[in-house]
């Protein structure tokens, strides 16, 4: 810019006028703005992503292929002679999917608070539990669309499509997710680095899924790891799938004491949810 | 000139009182205080660790002050309040758009964020398109953009609520020299267009000079605010600046012989002086022939001085020689 171009100095006598704003949006309209905003976001760049849509379907029938059959020689629980390692991994693989969800979620925040697009979301009127809602709740979506698809293949399952308890079914995953989403969340927010959070991912998160009765039953697990499976909030994510796809029987052939979490999933994850998308909004809101 | 003779100036839009903000023992913002009048573009000028990034971070709302006070529109408002939010629009220095949504969906996320629903936010995102001349490129998806087109963008998302400020952080930064142009022309139309106050940090010379009043930061504090040519009257005159063979005893050579306050800036001699151009042939007889490689005069410039002002280079002064490397995703 040359010195020579005349720069206009408005003078303060014609400053304009504020602009007139027709109708201002609520509080509370401006909460809900935020949370429509992240989750529309989510669910538009997972479909603009066919990687990511393949991958979501073909990930987990792979894995409950192969894992399925390698096990399927050795697999026998007492007291359920006629389950099969593959009916008994295909619920595991469903919170799969949904761990996988809210870990891919969680993963981007990292990147996208410093240079990308949430960092005009924590720039603007919507409060960060808001911000926190919005990005669960798009996680949630997005599991929810995934394990869908893979629900497809539950018949090849051994699950009869017409007892399966769709409320519980579709309470439990998106318990789940928030939960998860919350948890990885509050845990991105204090890493920082994207790979701290694949140091956290692989301590923590997938541990707490091959340990919540996903991969291995709890019954007979030895009593110290059967107390660390007992006290896992994913246990009940397992549980509550294996109970909506095929009836409680199931889930007390391989549960815990007596089957301690049937009846419970639902209002046990409903507690981690509240915990952990509550710890998160902690977590994000404390303007450093 | 309407600079200096301002008869009784109007209320501030924006008055910052004290702002401070500390990182452990570092004192990256201290006790700023600054007014900023509606309807002007306000550059925070400063080198790198001057504390404009952190002034940037607190006004934005995504850092909490350790001390001061705010009033905006002649009331005290906290940073973080969402009525303050509301008026704010806000470029960031790493770019916030999402790259897999088109300018259109960029635009329309930027306008349901602030709370425009349903016809008024597809209207808002459609006079901002047009405004930055960009309505025929709606349907693309932002990735495969300049970044030109991407700034030019995320100029038009920090309008499209219609704020009363919009805060922006080294807007321009890595832009090449037609892009900045491009950029600061539809900033100007629309500050005009839309009545907004703008307030930008930079440490680019040229975009300094667009502004129309300067903050110069120097260690968190003001060291300096007017405008850009009041700064530039600040300094006696002219600039003279010698080159030559061991510019330390050259400067003090000068300083001897003919009286001048001779300083050594980047290896040449620099001398500032009202009558710069009946200087020289003085300079040229008081030395013996070769004394000298070089001996140019020119204007002072706003890098000069906040040199003057702060004893430091502006750095990196534009056009930028080697553009930042900006992450493409």
């Amino acid at each position: 810019m040359s010195a020579d171009i005349p720069v206009p100095v408005p003078s303060p006598m014609e400053a304009p006028a504020a602009p007139v704003h027709r109708r201002e949006p609520g509080t509370l309209a401006l909460q809900w703005a935020t949370v429509w905003v992240l989750l529309s976001r989510d669910v538009v760049r997972f479909f603009r992503q066919p990687s990511r849509v393949v991958g979501a379907l073909a990930q987990p029938i792979l894995f409950w292929f192969v894992i399925g059959s390698g096990f399927a020689g050795s697999f026998r629980v007492e007291g359920a002679q006629g389950l099969g390692y593959q009916q008994f991994f295909f619920p595991g693989v469903v919170t799969m999917v949904v761990l996988f969800s809210a870990i891919f979620a969680t993963i981007t925040v990292i990147e996208d608070r410093k240079e990308g697009f949430l960092q005009a979301v924590l720039a603007g009127p919507g409060s960060r539990l808001a911000v926190v809602l919005g990005k669960a709740l798009g996680s949630s979506s997005i599991a929810l669309m995934q394990a869908s698809l893979f629900l497809l293949f539950a018949p090849l399952a051994g699950v009869d499509v017409k007892a399966v308890d769709y409320p519980l079914l579709a309470a439990v995953m998106v318990l789940s997710a928030l939960a998860l989403t919350g948890m990885g969340m509050a845990l991105a927010w204090w890493v920082k680095s994207s790979a701290g959070y694949h140091a956290v991912m692989s301590l923590v998160m997938l541990p707490m899924w091959v340990l919540s009765g996903a991969m291995f039953p709890v019954k007979g697990a030895g009593p110290v790891l059967s107390w660390v499976m007992t006290l896992n909030p994913m246990r009940f994510s397992v549980e509550g799938v294996r109970r909506a796809l095929y009836g409680a029987q199931a889930s007390l052939a391989v549960g815990s004491q007596g089957g301690a979490t049937v009846g419970w999933e639902v209002p046990a994850l409903l507690a981690f949810a509240a915990v952990f998308v509550g710890l998160a909004a902690f977590s994000v809101s404390r303007r450093e | 000139m309407p600079d200096t003779s301002v008869p009784t100036p109007p209320p501030p839009l924006l008055r910052i009182e004290g702002l401070t903000r500390r990182f452990g023992g570092r004192t990256a913002v201290d006790g700023l205080s600054l007014s900023v009048q509606p309807g002007e573009i306000l550059g925070l000028l400063g080198p790198n660790g001057a504390g404009k990034s952190t002034t940037f971070q607190l006004l934005a709302g995504l850092l909490a002050p350790d001390a001061g006070q705010v009033h905006f529109a002649g009331r005290v408002l906290s940073l973080s309040d969402p009525a303050l939010r509301r008026q704010m629009g806000i470029i960031f220095q790493r770019s916030s758009l999402d790259d897999l949504l088109t300018a259109r969906e960029n635009l329309l996320l930027g306008a349901r964020l602030y709370g425009l629903t349903g016809a008024d936010a597809k209207a808002r995102a459609e006079t901002m398109l047009s405004l930055i001349g960009l309505q025929d490129r709606g349907d693309e998806k932002v990735g495969t953009w300049s970044g030109g087109m991407r700034r030019r963008l995320e100029l038009a998302r920090a309008l499209v609520h219609q704020p009363r400020v919009v805060l922006m952080d080294e807007p321009t930064q890595g832009l090449d020299e037609a892009a900045f142009r491009t950029f600061w022309t539809h900033l100007k139309r629309l500050r005009d267009a839309q009545g907004v106050t703008v307030l930008l940090t930079t440490h680019r010379a040229d975009e300094a000079e667009g502004c129309d009043r300067l903050a110069v930061l120097d260690a968190g504090r003001l060291v300096a605010c007017d405008t850009p040519r009041a700064l530039a009257a600040r300094m006696g005159g002219d600039i003279l600046t010698l080159e030559g063979p061991e510019p330390e005893a050259l400067a003090a050579q000068v300083t001897e012989r003919l009286g001048l306050g001779a300083t050594v800036v980047e290896g040449r001699v620099q001398v500032e002086a009202s009558q710069g151009h009946a200087l020289v042939p003085r300079l040229v007889e008081a030395f013996p022939p070769g004394r000298f490689a070089s001996v140019s005069l020119r204007r002072p410039t706003l890098a000069d001085v906040f040199l003057q002002l702060t004893g430091k280079a502006l750095g990196a002064d534009a056009p930028s020689p080697t553009p930042a490397p900006r992450k493409r995703r």
